[in-house]
């Protein structure tokens, strides 16, 4: 199950729904598992009326964690050996989020197959949230 | 910035990867997990995230006894504070040196990184800062190292 070298190719593609009409709920179950419990994404009442937003949203972590499910399921467990992003737009309760990873690269080091991804997360609208890179060890 | 211990329970990953839906049994099922490639259950690449929860002075955490600026009986429970969108996160990168595990105790420290500042149409002056964080193990190996930057914004950000 693990990607090959050998067949995978420049340019390949891999896609996930990962969110689909995302629940606040599913903001406060995130806020309770990461510790993160800023009202800005749990407290539709302070992030209105106080901070200015038109409701809560997705800590960028969360959207980031999306986005990882859809790269592990994609390269294997325990195969990443980096991960990183920007959040470039705020994900909202609602949204419906598709992770896509391209294949920018295969690479390799004193022996060790690698892949390298670009990865972007998109909301309905078709508005980039997350921008990011990935590496990931392959078989050859 | 104080050292942090970290340690990893089975439970914490599991209720972390529910959160972010994923329902790989790599995550939760010992059992299932024992005969993957990763040889029993591991963390999802973005859970050391959750160290949050084992700073004790971790500032988006409730406490007793101390007030919290979320709302209350008012909009704000703090009251005659200014409004503020707070700090929003930029970037976060991770490069991963082994994949974590139940049992792990993670020391964990963070200093701190650039900082630049910007122009935004949409949120006016943004200020970025960079955190640099090294989660070690139990062997004092260099598990994790996390990069990450914040923006302050002068306003909330424009959603037009």
């Amino acid at each position: 199950m693990a990607l090959k070298a050998s067949t995978l190719k420049v340019g390949d593609t891999h896609s996930e729904r990962v969110a689909e009409n995302l629940s606040r709920t599913q903001i406060v179950q995130y806020a309770g598992a990461s510790g993160d419990y800023n009202p800005l994404h749990t407290d539709e009442v302070y992030t209105t009326q106080v901070a200015g937003y038109p409701s809560v949203f997705a800590h960028g972590m969360l959207t980031m964690g999306l986005t990882g499910k859809m790269l592990t399921n994609y390269v294997g467990d325990g195969r990443l050996t980096t991960f990183g992003v920007r959040f470039t737009n705020q994900v909202w309760p609602g949204d419906t989020l598709d992770a896509k990873a391209t294949v920018a690269a295969i690479r390799e080091e004193r022996g060790q197959h690698y892949v390298d991804l670009t990865l972007s997360t998109t909301n309905q609208d078709g508005k980039e949230v997350v921008s990011g890179s990935a590496s990931a060890r392959v078989d050859p | 910035m104080a050292k942090i211990t970290f340690p990893v329970e089975a439970s914490h990953i599991m209720m972390f990867a529910r959160a972010v839906g994923d329902d790989n049994p790599v995550y939760h099922d010992a059992a299932a997990a024992k005969d993957t490639e990763a040889g029993g259950i591991i963390a999802p690449p973005t859970f050391v995230q959750g160290v949050a929860q084992f700073d004790p002075d971790y500032h988006l955490r409730p406490k007793a006894g101390e007030k919290w600026f979320g709302s209350g009986k008012t909009a704000s429970g703090v009251e005659g504070k200014p409004s503020s969108s707070g700090g929003l996160h930029a970037e976060q990168h991770y490069e991963y040196h082994r994949h974590i595990r139940p049992g792990d105790v993670l020391t964990v420290e963070t200093k701190p990184g650039r900082t630049w500042e910007k122009e935004s149409k949409r949120a006016g002056k943004l200020t970025f800062r960079e955190r640099i964080t090294e989660y070690r193990d139990q062997n004092g190996e260099l598990v994790i190292t996390a990069r990450g930057v914040g923006v302050t914004t002068e306003r909330p950000v424009d959603q037009g």
